[in-house]
């Protein structure tokens, strides 16, 4: 990568790299503007907390990151290749193979066990953990064999975030995943996401309105208005079960 | 327009293409209905005006010579209106152009139509006029057949006598508006023609001065049929009665209440299969619907809109649905009751033809709809709109679900994760799993039906001309002659064959029943007309007792071994007690068969034959034709390629439009069952689908899912659809079991294979048509949005 001799100054190098990343939705007259021009690079193994009010782009952001999304303007690479080259069929090859999602609302499928919505995951993936293995790291692993409709919240969302590193992705995308959880099973969800980082060194970003959460970044950075308000680093990041809102 | 009202026209259009697919189903339904009904009442009608003002008569009687006296003395018994003695004969009948002899039936009429009796309509021409004894009046059927004009000469044999008729005119009759030869399969305008002349040409060629052969007679509306008949036979017995018979047995007017009995039949079978599937997919889609609303329903009847509101909203929706379906099903209903009802128009030779399509069967077809609708429909709407307000807003929870039965078994190791969200999903919610079933399974089972139509008729032709009737001809004669007249008939050129046959009437009883037959009294070395019972296996006649066909042991209440009363209607009039001996299977008439020499025995009137089956030399035809047309014993020919043809051609016809009309409608319910099955899957599972597609699922893998259901279900419906279309045609053959005729139960293995295509092409393109939208699932929305 180019970068790499560039930056070498940087103690880390980019998992991703934005281009003047702008993306507009189109309305009769009204155009919206959700991003208006990113410059930014996310570095291997950090964990970025974005931060700020709805509608300021954090999410449109993150959803290009996945692949989820295609920009107006802007680049957007991915390591070496620009995915806002990729067609449909090479970003789901993607997310297949490096990208995990965690979302507010789980997702998991209420057909399938724990276990199964992880192996759905691993049975697809090129050098997966075991389901038993994702779920053990997020402390499920006596849960396994329940289906969703027989596990609480922060179960669910744990089994969620089992199921996205259980493919040992480079990156994990959290759009607020402790959105829909009360402050004692949130706080797990994020120790579980915390683990998967530190264990497998896995980057992840995470989309939060809780300040709080900011404090086990390593770097914060606020959106508003569609546009990068500042980026801020944490010296020191606390562990999850320190963070309490 | 309220603001529900347009949230009712919002969300109806939200869901059109499943609201089309629900209404299309309805209208199959109810296109059938009016179809059906509208053909019958148009047909029931112009039956009821023809007979009513051409005065058809209500009994038939045919004798050997009775004095016109008798004839007073039956106008004189008590229900009887008016009677009239006629002369009418079988004959052949030579037309210029067509080398092999046609039969005829000539009838005679009272001259400048004093007749008052089964008049007719002269079509072209003129009537007979007084003085002119070689003026005949054909029918229309058998005119057109031979493009015959008015002043064209025909010859006919009459007793013995060749004789030239000058055609003055063409004409229509109500005992003639199914014009089928004696003996035959259908009607072969070509080779069957009705001629009418002048009664004193009549009497003069069959010597019945003063006397008459045939009498009809129509009753007073006290008249009983049963007490007639009775008497007329006593009164007519010395002069050679061979049995009076009501209009039920009037082989055209049986034959044309048989074929209504086939429409109201289907009207009764078909449309309920369409109508059950249609409160099916209400039952789903409208549950699917409420489902997605539950808290707009908790917001409307928070802002304080009550439960009847709330509930005739969806009850709208539906009935929206159901008036469309009703609105199509009406007008293809009443086109292809227009189109068959022209099928019959060619078929059967009424003058006039009245379509009409009655409002009692628009209602019907209305109410019917409307019914399966609600009844498919009031048990969700009214649990819907009872939910209290609160609980409406919260989200319901989670579906629960469970290993299933499949994985419990130990068969889980085989299935990936997708596969198991199949099969869960499929048991999650079984009565739906079972109603897409069993959608497909009817579908599947009207096709094979209507398929089994010409399976049936084909192995009905196959039994009657290719095991049992295999002779190249039939032929009948004048006067019963003795035996030694088949050696005669052996030196015509072209004859290899020849083997006799006797036909003697009879009335047979067993207890109260009794039923009057045609006797066959068959040689026991026969190779061309033989009996073939229900195994195939070639059944000769023993040389006492007799055998029965099983439609008429069913009649009779008979089995083998029982003792019948056997009342010879000819010869000696001998009465005499004969065991069944054999129940054989035959598809058309009712059979009586006896041992030649038997039959001989019991008429007591020595070697005697009626007619004589022949296998002919095809290459020397012509001239067998030609020196059969001489033969002035002759009073009939059938020619097996000809009836062949003639069947074939009035399949292509008549069947095929049916049919195409039927495998539409097999198509339009699979393709709405499915249709439908897959869109409410796919608005389940959006959300599912689209998590899958986020984890890197293709579309390709998560279509898979989709269609894996659809193509489970499908895979479980098509053997189950095979065995109700078994049903479904086992069902029409008790039905359609008459006198005339019974279907076989026979549907070949092509016709499941057709229908299992069909439904599988059917398959595959409503899961095309649902498809098409996995690729368009909005996976940010589905993911960001609460369940």
């Amino acid at each position: 990568m180019e970068e790499d001799g560039k930056h070498a100054g940087e103690s880390r190098t980019p998992v991703f790299r934005t281009v003047n990343l702008t993306k507009v939705y189109r309305g009769d007259g009204n155009d919206v503007w959700a991003l208006r021009g990113i410059d930014l690079a996310l570095h291997e193994g950090e964990i970025v907390v974005l931060l700020g009010p709805s509608g300021s782009g954090k999410s449109t952001f993150l959803n290009i990151l996945g692949g989820l999304d295609h920009p107006s303007s802007g680049q957007v690479f991915f390591r070496r290749q620009e995915l806002t080259a990729f067609d449909d069929n090479a970003l789901t090859l993607y997310r297949r193979d490096h990208i995990g999602f965690v979302f507010q609302f789980y997702n998991l499928i209420p057909s399938l066990t724990a276990r199964e919505n992880v192996a759905l995951v691993t049975e697809i993936a090129a050098n997966p953990l075991t389901p038993e293995a994702a779920l053990a790291l997020v402390g499920l692993e006596d849960r396994m064999d329940h289906f969703p409709a027989q596990l609480s919240g922060g179960e669910q969302q744990r089994v969620a975030v089992a199921r996205s590193v259980a493919k040992r992705p480079d990156v994990l995308l959290c759009d607020e995943p402790t959105g829909a959880l009360d402050s004692a099973t949130g706080i797990g969800v994020l120790a579980a996401i915390e683990g998967v980082n530190r264990e497998l060194g896995t980057t992840a970003v995470i989309i939060t309105h809780n300040a709080g959460i900011a404090a086990m970044a390593d770097r914060v950075i606020a959106f508003a208005d569609g546009r990068i308000a500042g980026i801020s680093v944490n010296e020191e990041r606390l562990p999850a079960h320190a963070i309490s809102w | 327009m309220t603001s529900l009202n347009k949230k009712l026209f919002r969300d109806l259009w939200h869901i059109r293409g499943q609201a089309l697919a629900i209404a299309v189903v309805i209208a199959g339904g109810i296109a059938t209905l009016v179809m059906a009904l509208s053909a019958v009442d148009s047909l029931q009608e112009t039956r009821r005006a023809f007979n009513e003002q051409y005065r058809f008569a209500h009994v038939f009687a045919h004798a050997k010579r009775a004095p016109n006296w008798v004839a007073k003395e039956i106008a004189a018994i008590p229900g009887v209106q008016r009677a009239e003695g006629r002369i009418a004969q079988d004959i052949i009948i030579d037309v210029a152009n067509m080398p092999e002899p046609a039969r005829g039936r000539v009838v005679s009429r009272e001259a400048e139509g004093q007749s008052r009796l089964n008049d007719i309509v002269i079509r072209r021409g003129r009537d007979l006029r007084r003085a002119h004894p070689n003026e005949v009046l054909v029918n229309e059927a058998f005119a057109q057949a031979h493009g015959l004009q008015l002043g064209d000469i025909i010859h006919g044999n009459f007793n013995q006598h060749r004789r030239g008729l000058r055609i003055v005119g063409v004409a229509l009759s109500p005992e003639f508006v199914y014009a089928i030869g004696p003996g035959d399969v259908v009607p072969d305008s070509r080779h069957f023609g009705v001629l009418w002349m002048s009664r004193e040409a009549l009497e003069a060629a069959y010597d019945l001065k003063g006397a008459f052969n045939n009498l009809t007679l129509t009753l007073s509306r006290a008249g009983s049929l049963a007490d007639v008949i009775v008497q007329v036979d006593r009164l007519l017995a010395p002069y050679g009665g061979i049995g009076a018979y009501g209009r039920a047995d009037q082989l055209s007017d049986a034959f044309v209440t048989s074929e209504m009995e086939q429409l109201e039949h289907l009207a009764v079978v078909i449309p309920p299969v369409f109508l059950v599937i249609a409160a099916f997919l209400f039952n789903v889609v409208i549950a699917r619907i409420i489902q997605a609303d539950r808290e707009q329903i908790g917001l409307l009847k928070a802002f304080g809109y009550s439960y009847i509101d709330v509930g005739w909203l969806y009850l709208k929706l539906v009935l929206l649905i159901t008036a469309l379906g009703i609105f199509i099903g009406w007008s293809t209903g009443a086109w292809m009751g227009y189109a068959v009802t022209g099928l019959y128009r060619d078929f059967f030779r009424f003058p006039f033809l009245h379509f009409q399509v009655d409002s009692s069967t628009l209602a019907i077809s209305a109410c019917v709809g409307i019914f399966s609708a609600v009844i498919g429909t009031l048990s969700i709407v009214r649990r819907a709109v009872a939910i209290a307000p609160a609980v409406a807003m919260t989200p319901p929870m989670p579906s629960a679900y469970q290993a299933s039965i499949i994985e419990n078994l130990g068969l889980a190791q085989f299935l990936s994760q997708p596969a198991r969200m199949i099969v869960r999903y499929i048991f999650r919610w079984p009565l739906r799993a079972m109603l897409t079933i069993t959608g497909i399974a009817f579908s599947v089972a009207i096709l094979v039906m209507s398929l089994f139509f010409f399976d049936a008729v084909g192995k009905m032709m196959e039994v009657h001309f290719f095991e049992t009737e295999r002779q190249d001809m039939s032929l009948t004669f004048v006067e019963l002659r003795t035996d030694a007249l088949r050696y005669n008939i052996d030196d015509l050129p072209g004859v290899l064959l020849v083997e006799t046959f006797r036909i003697a009437r009879a009335k047979l009883r067993l207890g109260h029943r009794e039923e009057r037959v045609a006797i066959r009294g068959l040689d026991a070395d026969m190779e061309l007309s033989r009996l073939v019972d229900i195994n195939d296996r070639v059944v000769t006649p023993p040389p006492e007792g007799i055998i029965l066909s099983s439609t008429l042991a069913k009649l009779l209440a008979a089995r083998e071994g029982d003792i019948v009363t056997v009342s010879a209607l000819e010869g000696r009039r001998r009465v005499r007690q004969l065991p069944v001996v054999r129940i054989i299977r035959q598809y058309i008439g009712l059979g009586a068969y006896m041992d030649r020499r038997a039959l001989n025995r019991l008429m007591g009137e020595g070697d005697i034959i009626s007619g004589a089956h022949l296998s002919t030399d095809r290459r020397i035809e012509p001239a067998l034709y030609s020196a059969l047309k001489g033969v002035p014993a002759l009073l009939g020919l059938a020619v097996r390629r000809a009836a062949l043809k003639t069947f074939s051609d009035m399949i292509e016809q008549h069947l095929h439009t049916m049919i195409f009309f039927y495998l539409t409608f097999a198509a339009l319910i699979a393709v709405g069952v499915i249709y439908n099955s897959a869109r409410i899957s796919l608005s389940e599972r959006a959300r599912e689908l689209a998590s899958l597609r986020v984890l890197g699922f293709t579309r390709r893998e998560v279509g898979a899912i989709l269609a894996g259901e659809l193509a489970l279900l499908t895979f479980v419906a098509l053997p189950l659809g095979c065995l109700a279309g078994y049903g479904l045609a086992d069902l029409l053959v008790k039905l359609f079991d008459t006198k005339l005729y019974r279907l076989p139960l026979y549907i070949a293995d092509a016709t499941y294979g057709y229908a299992v295509l069909m439904v599988i092409a059917a398959t595959i393109g409503s899961a095309w048509l649902v498809l098409r939208r996995v690729a368009a699932l909005d996976l940010i929305a589905v993911m960001k949005t609460r369940e």
